[in-house]
């Protein structure tokens, strides 16, 4: 007030309409925040919003990229021949394992037919680039280039070569955020590989870290026990691998024991991520799927049933 | 006319884009604790200067664009932004006569204040944020501010003259 009286000339101007505004806006923000919890109704505006951000992500990705690009091209003859040679030998590593695979795929499908179970689920998998990662180190959110132009959906499943990485929580117009599974609001069901054992990997807010709270004491679970998704809640597929559970501390007195986990992967170093379309093999479903890769260039199809491909490892 | 009050609007607009945009950079994991809050110290010297131009409502939206960066809550950021500048635009006459030392825990609490609302919302709707480092932002905010306020000082002399 003081501050008003001393300079009547325009604080007198501006004083009691601050104020007004000040209780406006911090009505209006409140009244957004409410809204924003509840449901997804400011969508459009979130997205309005985010695509006027969008070129100020390209601007300050710019650096990263040029790095990265003036390292590859810089790269000297001896690194790129020793990289070469390497993934030579990966490609025929995969390959043979391809060649059983698609023969696994073909009996699986078999057994399927004999069984009249559902038909397997068809997965559809596109590359995306990370953008880049939540300036805030409590919420583990990576921002990745696809967004609804390209079909991505809230609740999509987000992989990496080494498996699970996230979910789509918010799928913008141009880029889309994705919750990484170690964050400390993110619950993920799972199973364990060996032995169909299911429960919830819970973030922990550490990268390297997975808990599983719900395990009883007698659950049969060991250090090295490969976790998988178990496609239970839907948003994931089944059968990814997701973590490797690091230490089972058995407390007497406790009715859970304390598991925790390391995600097979490295969520902090990840650059490229893939999206992956689940769509049940139905008719309805089938124009989806050629629209789909029509459109978007599908760089890859695989079928959800890889977890023997996984424990063969 | 017009054409002069878009210069001198200008390079304020532009400092507080750069702002958004160091807030978003892309930082090594050590150094993320400690990113400064570069756009409500930038609202804030810009507030404290030109208060009847840069004030709530400049505040407010671009409370909400950094929302959406930032990918928070729709309004979050906005409603703790707006109060720290409407703090700041009502004791600007005083703030403008701090000696530099006085100004700068000045601004250490209302970014303190500012990490406070966000912590408490962030509360209230269950994103936890468990360890001490979440107050990293106000330090760093502090610190930086000295050198901020000099260079915001140079662009503000620009424009003037």
């Amino acid at each position: 007030m003081a501050a008003a009286n001393s300079n009547s000339q325009f604080g007198s101007t501006f004083s009691p309409a601050l104020g007004f505004r000040f209780l406006l806006l911090a009505a209006l923000s409140i009244l957004l925040m409410v809204i924003d919890q509840r449901d997804n109704h400011l969508d459009t505006v979130r997205k309005a919003i985010g695509a006027a951000v969008y070129p100020l992500r390209v601007i300050v990705d710019a650096p990263v990229s040029a790095w990265l690009w003036a390292n590859e091209t810089t790269a000297s003859r001896n690194t790129l021949q020793l990289e070469n040679s390497r993934l030579r030998t990966e490609r025929l590593l995969t390959q043979a394992r391809l060649q059983r695979y698609s023969s696994l795929e073909a009996e699986n499908a078999r057994l399927r037919e004999m069984l009249e179970a559902r038909a397997a689920v068809r997965e559809q998998v596109r590359v995306a680039e990370i953008l880049s990662v939540s300036s805030d180190p409590f919420r583990h959110v990576l921002i990745v280039d696809k967004g609804t132009n390209d079909n991505v959906y809230d609740g999509q499943a987000v992989i990496d070569a080494d498996g699970i990485i996230g979910q789509i929580v918010k799928a913008g117009v141009l880029s889309s955020q994705a919750m990484l599974i170690s964050d400390p609001g993110h619950d993920l069901p799972v199973e364990v590989n060996r032995n169909g054992l299911r429960t919830i990997a819970r973030g922990t807010g550490e990268y390297n870290r997975l808990d599983l709270p719900f395990l009883p004491n007698n659950a049969d679970v060991e250090p090295g026990d490969l976790l998988v998704t178990s496609g239970r809640g839907s948003a994931f597929p089944a059968g990814y691998p997701v973590a490797v559970v690091e230490s089972v501390i058995r407390i007497p007195q406790e009715p859970f024991a304390a598991v925790s986990a390391t995600p097979s992967a490295a969520l902090n170093q990840v650059r490229e991520v893939m999206l992956i379309w689940s769509t049940q093999e139905e008719e309805s479903d089938a124009v989806e799927i050629e629209e789909i890769s029509d459109a978007a260039e599908i760089e890859a199809e695989i079928v959800s049933d890889n977890t023997e491909a996984e424990a063969d490892e | 006319m017009s054409d002069l009050r878009i210069s001198s609007h200008m390079p304020i607009i532009l400092s507080i884009v750069a702002a958004l945009m160091l807030s978003i950079a892309p930082m090594p994991d050590w150094a993320e604790a400690f990113r400064p809050t570069w756009v409500a110290l930038t609202l804030i010297y810009w507030s404290i200067t030109l208060p009847n131009k840069y004030s709530v409502g400049s505040a407010w939206i671009t409370g909400l664009v950094l929302d959406v960066a930032q990918g928070t809550l729709l309004g979050q950021h906005a409603l703790a932004i707006t109060l720290v500048i409407y703090v700041t635009v009502k004791f600007h006459l005083q703030l403008r006569q701090f000696p530099m030392l006085q100004l700068t825990a000045t601004v250490f609490a209302l970014l303190a204040l500012y990490q406070f609302i966000l912590f408490w919302i962030n509360g209230v709707v269950g994103v936890n944020s468990p360890s001490i480092t979440y107050w990293g932002p106000v330090v760093s905010g502090a610190i930086i501010w000295p050198v901020l306020n000099l260079f915001l000082g140079t662009i503000r002399q620009r424009v003037r003259g």
